[in-house]
């Protein structure tokens, strides 16, 4: 589904991305893990088309088009999902309001009829309370005034109403209680364990992977794949640290 | 405190970034002309204006003195969004008690001058203003909100406050923020405030990583940022057909 052939990407002049080779195919969830400043969130990033980042090198295609040739709100209709970090205030602009027209927007683009306000209204109610955020929160400003985990929780809900074929989660986990874990955990199973759906976790840790196991798990440092292994890779990494293992 | 009495330049401190090759070759009757209206006490007068684009004059100026009476309400709400120079002025007394809520968003792009210009006289104890003016501006357009509040001695427990945010959608357009606070009380609140700014690159990328557009997503941010001025209008179909109504004359090519 998602090839990223020999990526090489830098920021200001500076080089991140140095050769990263990664293939996730349909149905499968694949983990990176790695040290701060291996170019994770930086990989998240230049798949989302985030501006600013310059690519000297390399290819990415998903579902057999040139994922890095798209404008950012191509991709989202061409069914790829970006979780952000750090997700975004945006006083005065609805939730609700900004994600309908955002769907809207997207099935336009994709040639099908526009959900009416009732349809969506349903369809980010059941979403919401997979998620088990309150509705009342999805009517307020986006991300405005929420807590690190309710942010991570409407990331989630947004990608359920969304329903991407692709999603890549950029730490995720981080902010979330265990709780929260589990419900994110949880939503995240729920809305892409699709043999036509692929998920790219990117974490720091073993823990949500106890809830969404991965199929494949690489290490990323110094902006290459330096290991690829099975689940129990991750586990192997909890237990003796990036140093030793990769 | 004394009105212009003589043909104004822009080298009075009011009329100091208006457009002076309007104001030359304006009539003095014009330019210092006032309507006058009177809120009697205990009521409430609410008046909405819109000044747009369109075929009219190449400028307007427009002058009102208002005199709220104890415990009245005025509410003035106002969008300027077309014309070379347009200037909305309000001179605002308040008695005892009285409330002046004002919503201005002036918009516009090529070389267009606009600007709201107030002037709110707390005269007695009590009375309340807010001021929320938001300006957006591209091609070489200006937007400004010279706001002056004057507080007299007796008028103890006045609440006043004005907001003048201004974004600039483009290089080249720019804003003028003159907020001028006179206070002869002492036991009062009076708030400014004053930012001038471009579209948050972080917000449009979040927004279009989700599927909107580029010109979407910048229409949206825009009309959340002009919401804040008629975010007081009470009556929903008012506040929407000023809202869009201001929208409407945003110019496709500038987002």
């Amino acid at each position: 589904m998602l090839e990223i052939t020999n990526l090489h990407a830098e920021i200001d002049g500076k080089k991140i991305l140095k050769g990263l080779t990664l293939s996730v195919g349909a149905g499968e969830v694949h983990a990176i893990m790695g040290p701060n400043g291996a170019g994770k969130s930086t990989l998240a990033y230049v798949l989302g088309g985030r501006p600013g980042y310059e690519i000297t090198e390399g290819s990415v295609t998903f579902a057999g088009q040139d994922l890095l040739a798209m404008d950012p709100h191509e991709r989202a209709a061409a069914g790829f999902f970006l979780g952000f970090q750090y997700p975004v205030e945006i006083p005065g602009v609805s939730n609700v309001q900004f994600l309908r027209e955002a769907l809207n927007a997207q099935r336009k683009q994709r040639g099908e009829e526009p959900l009416t306000g009732g349809e969506f209204l349903k369809l980010a109610k059941e979403k919401a309370g997979l998620l088990k955020l309150d509705m009342d929160m999805l009517k307020r400003p986006v991300n405005v005034g929420f807590s690190g985990g309710e942010k991570k929780r409407n990331e989630m809900v947004q990608m359920g109403i969304l329903d991407p074929k692709f999603a890549v989660l950029d730490e995720t986990d981080s902010g979330l209680d265990i709780d929260a874990l589990r419900v994110v955990g949880e939503g995240i199973n729920a809305i892409m364990r699709d043999p036509a759906k692929g998920v790219l976790l990117i974490t720091h840790y073993q823990r949500l992977l106890d809830y969404v196991q991965p199929d494949v798990v690489h290490v990323l440092a110094g902006g290459r794949i330096v290991k690829t292994g099975g689940p129990e890779l991750a586990l192997e990494l909890e237990e003796q640290g990036y140093e030793a293992v990769a | 405190m004394s009105d212009v009495l003589t043909h104004p330049t822009t080298r009075d401190e009011d009329w100091r970034y208006s457009d002076a090759e309007y104001l030359a070759s304006t009539s003095s009757d014009e330019l210092l002309h006032w309507t006058e209206w009177t809120v009697a006490p205990g009521e409430v007068k609410s008046e909405y204006v819109t000044l747009l684009s369109g075929p009219q004059a190449r400028g307007t100026v427009q002058r009102t003195r208002v005199h709220v009476g104890k415990g009245g309400r005025l509410e003035v709400f106002a969008t300027l969004a077309g014309g070379q120079y347009q200037r909305y002025e309000l001179d605002v007394t308040l008695e005892e008690g009285a409330h002046f809520e004002f919503g201005g968003v002036t918009l516009g792009g090529d070389v267009k001058l606009q600007e709201f210009v107030t002037r709110v006289v707390h005269a007695e104890p009590n009375a309340t203003s807010n001021q929320t003016v938001r300006a957006v501006q591209w091609g070489k357009a200006t937007g400004n909100f010279l706001g002056r509040i004057e507080v007299v001695r007796d008028a103890q427990k006045t609440d006043a406050a004005q907001n003048f945010r201004a974004l600039l959608l483009e290089k080249g357009a720019s804003a003028n923020a003159k907020p001028e606070l006179e206070i002869f009380a002492d036991d009062v609140k009076c708030a400014h405030g004053a930012a001038i700014g471009a579209l948050d690159e972080q917000a449009l990328f979040y927004l279009a990583s989700r599927g909107l557009p580029p010109v979407e997503a910048r229409k949206l941010m825009v009309r959340a940022f002009i919401a804040d001025a008629f975010v007081e209008i009470s009556d929903d179909a008012m506040r929407d057909q000023m809202l869009e109504g201001a929208l409407a004359e945003l110019d496709q090519g500038a987002l």
